[in-house]
């Protein structure tokens, strides 16, 4: 990071990430209709940015590309060529375009002279048939260190007309490009301002007087207003190059009364003194922020242990500054993880994009509505969901939704449509993905299941686990093997990747009206409260969110079941009890549970269960520390963590240690129930 | 022996010049002697207690708290099937880095730094009874001493050798 330069390119980078973004939300809004004209100014303004800092670091065919489309989109926004769905095809085979050429930039790889030439075409064809003509930007690469070798400075003055407004032009944009272009001071001339009462919102009051000293011909400039030609009074006039250092002159831009209209160019003005709200930092930087916080957090817990043995009366302020400092602790660590906190946006944005290109590769019509895209969560979470989100969305608009056709014989609206929608409840962030496709056929997937040999032929299943036999390892019902799904990959791994991020999935289906999956997700994978419980020597953590209640029972409440379970009798109804030192093969522990504890908490589906330990500990917050970093993954563990004495403790994942014991129960109540029958197979 | 031997039998004339020295930790487990390069090693731990892991293989002693990193403990007389160490305050535990993980290694005392050349080291005499040889980088003998210099990115990788089967073993022989 020792050059500038590079410093400079890093954030250029970042930015182009941002930017292509926006552009491409921008032109999906505008594929579905949008006809606001903000949207159409994003989407120019995106590629006008991309298209100047590519100009500052010399990326000659990034410039050269994203001009013309640039050309084409101002045409398109000032309304000289009005917007036709076809056109949508074009933009988006050149935002492509344009970001490959980004990353090659980046990468610093040389891209083949010819690369989007054909989109190139099609854009100039938009153009040319409206009788636009591009300008060929000329292949100058601005340095601005060497201006000093062949610069010209120019009087330039610039009265806007309100047409210029009207068209929905802005001086600040001409006005950065100029600024661009060289050393500027300008003048803004504001005589023309009448009062308050006599002004009209429609019309322009500002001119502009502008020194630019610039190594570019008189004809760069001119090409900065090409757009807002006829629209303006503008003069361009070479002077000698003798440089008196003039202050730059800024006069106060009127009342704050103004209307929005005529505030345009006022901001333009002052838009340059304005502090920005946000501020742009290193990921890393956050990152080591939220390492030494987590450690903070062990650290806290080692003292509140250490404190607890002290007498209050003793060290009276020592005990309460540990108290203190354990709530301080906690803001500073909320305050740190929302930093990183982010909406899932980020990720939601791609969807739109491949909905559009599974819907065209398939030939099926969908529509993809989002809502909450603003959920914030933690940049970890949103990082690895990317890529289960758009397996689940293929799933949906290839298993999903049926054929136009199918679904017009169906008495459905043939455009299908698929809701993607993101909330915060419980502490958890819920992701759904619902369509209104043909639901999952029951008996269709039964028999795929026993023909892979997943479930045994004569098994009775109930509704909801033949829904989750879509989550078994082998497991795809694409009659046809298509270029979109049946790859090997399928909804367990997207399983299995939701869970290793302490997530769940779930399915619910109609048939005939559609599914819905829903995810549950943490907010974040740094940190949790949990409750640390005692089972025989060992100590675990239990997700404090999971946690309805914890009880000792009476003899009179436990009841065993045939197939070896222990029940118990909790709100009116027989909850299963969890031998977890059976699970976690722990000794000395005890197992019964009217002399221990019953934790009883809340698995997946909402199923209470009651987990038998020895003691509760203490109810802390814990940092989540991988196991598989050094290790691997360990069933019914979600992770670990460091505890206030420094030792490592398992955080227990429920909703694997429901599934380890529904095998359990359920190899019992098979070999109970088949005796008879496997007899003639022994 | 050792110098002698290896000079009387020029075997590689390209490496016989500039012979290749590394530098190997060398630790007991029981009798035995056994050895690993230097560069792997990051530190070497006193015991501690460690949390131990549900359902893993038995050489698998659980984990510690290295510095806020989680890592995995492996008792070496296990993993060889000598029985199980009984850690007291003696016993070491040897921190390795292996590609990207960090492991450590429970031995019984850590002997010595040796510096071998490459011509040193003998090949493990290939009669291919026993698997255990496959994690042997070679023999070595140092003051009439046998040290088995071993290859732990072979020994504790879960997914090149998933367990070492009592069946693998008579299967080989």
């Amino acid at each position: 990071m020792s050059d500038p330069m590079e410093q400079f390119k890093v954030i250029f980078f970042e930015e182009c990430s941002e930017l292509l973004t926006s552009l491409e939300e921008g032109l999906m809004l505008l594929q579905q209709g949008d006809q606001d004209s903000e949207t159409m100014n994003a989407v120019f303004r995106a590629v006008h940015s991309i298209k100047g800092g590519a100009g500052a670091f010399g990326f000659d065919a990034l410039v050269a590309f994203a001009h013309i489309q640039e050309t084409l989109l101002d045409e398109m926004r000032s309304g000289t060529i009005v917007m036709k769905p076809e056109y949508i095809d074009v933009l988006l085979q050149a935002y492509d375009i344009l970001s490959e050429l980004v990353g090659a930039a980046q990468r610093q790889v040389a891209v083949d002279k010819n690369y989007g030439a054909e989109a190139a075409l099609a854009m100039k064809a938009i153009m040319e048939n409206k009788g636009v003509a591009v300008s060929e930007k000329k292949p100058e690469s601005p340095d601005e260190e060497s201006q000093d070798i062949d610069s010209h400075r120019f009087k330039i003055s610039f009265k806007p007309f309100e047409e210029l407004y009207q068209r929905a032009n802005e001086p600040i944009l001409l006005i950065r490009e100029l600024r661009d272009l060289g050393e500027m001071e300008m003048t803004l001339d504001t005589s023309d301002m009448p009062n308050l009462e006599e002004m009209n919102a429609e019309l322009a009051y500002f001119s502009w007087e502008f020194s630019l000293v610039t190594e570019f011909s008189e004809d760069a400039i001119e090409e900065v207003f090409e757009f807002v030609e006829g629209d303006c009074e503008l003069t361009i006039e070479q002077e000698n190059l003798v440089t008196p250092e003039k202050p730059v002159h800024t006069n106060d831009p009127a009342d704050d009364n103004i209307t929005d209209q005529a505030a345009v160019p006022a901001k333009s003005n002052s838009g340059e003194t304005v502090v920005s709200q946000s501020i742009r930092v290193e990921l890393d930087k956050v990152d080591r922020l939220v390492n030494m916080v987590g450690e903070l957090v062990i650290t806290q817990a080692m003292l509140r242990e250490q404190g607890s043995q002290l007498l209050v009366e003793q060290y009276p302020n020592l005990v309460q500054g540990i108290e203190e400092l354990s709530r301080h602790i906690r803001d500073l660590q909320e305050s740190v993880m929302a930093i990183r906190a982010q909406p899932v946006k980020s990720v939601f944005s791609r969807m739109p994009r491949l909905v559009r290109e599974l819907t065209a590769s398939l030939g099926k019509k969908a529509r993809l509505v989002m809502s909450g895209e603003e959920t914030e969560v933690d940049k970890t979470v949103t990082e690895r969901i990317g890529d289960p989100l758009m397996h689940m969305i293929r799933n949906s608009v290839d298993h999903g939704l049926e054929s136009p056709e199918a679904r017009l014989d169906a008495g459905k609206d043939e455009e299908g449509t698929i809701h993607l929608s993101a909330f915060h409840r419980g502490g958890r962030i819920f992701i759904e993905i619902e369509d209104d496709g043909a639901g999952i056929n029951k008996q269709v997937v039964l028999n795929k299941a026993i023909e892979n040999g997943l479930v045994p032929p004569d098994s009775s299943l109930s509704d909801e686990e033949i829904n989750n036999l879509i989550f078994m390892p082998g497991f795809s019902t694409a009659e046809s093997v298509t270029n979109v799904s049946g790859r090997g990959v399928g909804m367990d791994v997207v399983r299995k990747n939701i869970q290793s991020l302490g997530g769940r999935i779930s399915i619910s289906s109609n048939a005939g009206k559609g599914s819905k999956f829903t995810m549950s997700l943490p907010l974040t994978l740094a940190v949790m409260d949990g409750m640390v419980v005692e089972i025989g020597t060992e100590k675990f953590v239990l997700p404090l969110v999971n946690i309805i209640q914890t009880l000792r029972p009476t003899p009179q409440e436990v009841n065993s079941l045939p197939d070896g379970r222990n029940v118990m009798m909790f709100r009116d109804e027989y909850i299963s009890l969890v031998p977890l030192y059976d699970v976690f093969d722990v000794k000395d522990a005890t197992h019964d549970p009217c002399e221990g504890l019953v934790v009883v908490v809340e698995g997946d589906g909402g199923i209470l269960m009651g987990f038998i330990v020895d003691d509760l500990v203490n109810q802390q917050q814990v940092v989540i520390k991988s196991l598989e970093t050094n290790y691997e993954l360990i069933e019914g563990v979600s992770g670990a963590t460091i505890l206030g004495n420094g030792r490592v403790s398992l955080i227990v994942d429920i909703a694997t240690v429901q599934e380890m014991t529904a095998k359990k129960t359920q190899e019992t109540e098979t070999h109970l129930t088949q005796v008879p029958v496997s007899m003639e197979v022994h | 022996m050792t110098t002698i031997a290896a000079n009387d039998t020029p075997a590689d004339e390209q490496a016989g010049d500039i012979a290749d020295i590394n530098q190997y930790i060398s630790f007991n487990v029981g009798k035995e002697l056994y050895a690993v390069e230097i560069t792997t090693v990051r530190e070497i731990k006193g015991w501690i207690p460690t949390t131990s892991l549900p359902n893993s293989p038995d050489y698998m002693r659980g984990v510690i708290n290295l510095r806020g990193v989680i890592v995995p403990v492996f008792d070496l007389r296990t993993r060889f099937r000598r029985g199980q160490t009984e850690p007291g305050k003696n016993h070491v535990v040897i921190i390795v880095k292996l590609d990207a993980r960090t492991i450590g290694i429970l031995v019984d005392a850590v002997s010595d730094i040796l510096s071998i050349s490459s011509e040193e080291i003998l090949t493990v005499p290939d009669l291919d009874v026993n698997p255990e040889y496959r994690f042997m980088e070679g023999l070595v003998a140092v003051e009439e001493k046998m040290v088995a210099i071993i290859k732990p990115r072979l020994l504790f990788n879960m997914e090149l050798v998933p367990d070492l089967e009592p069946e693998t073993a008579a299967e080989v022989a």
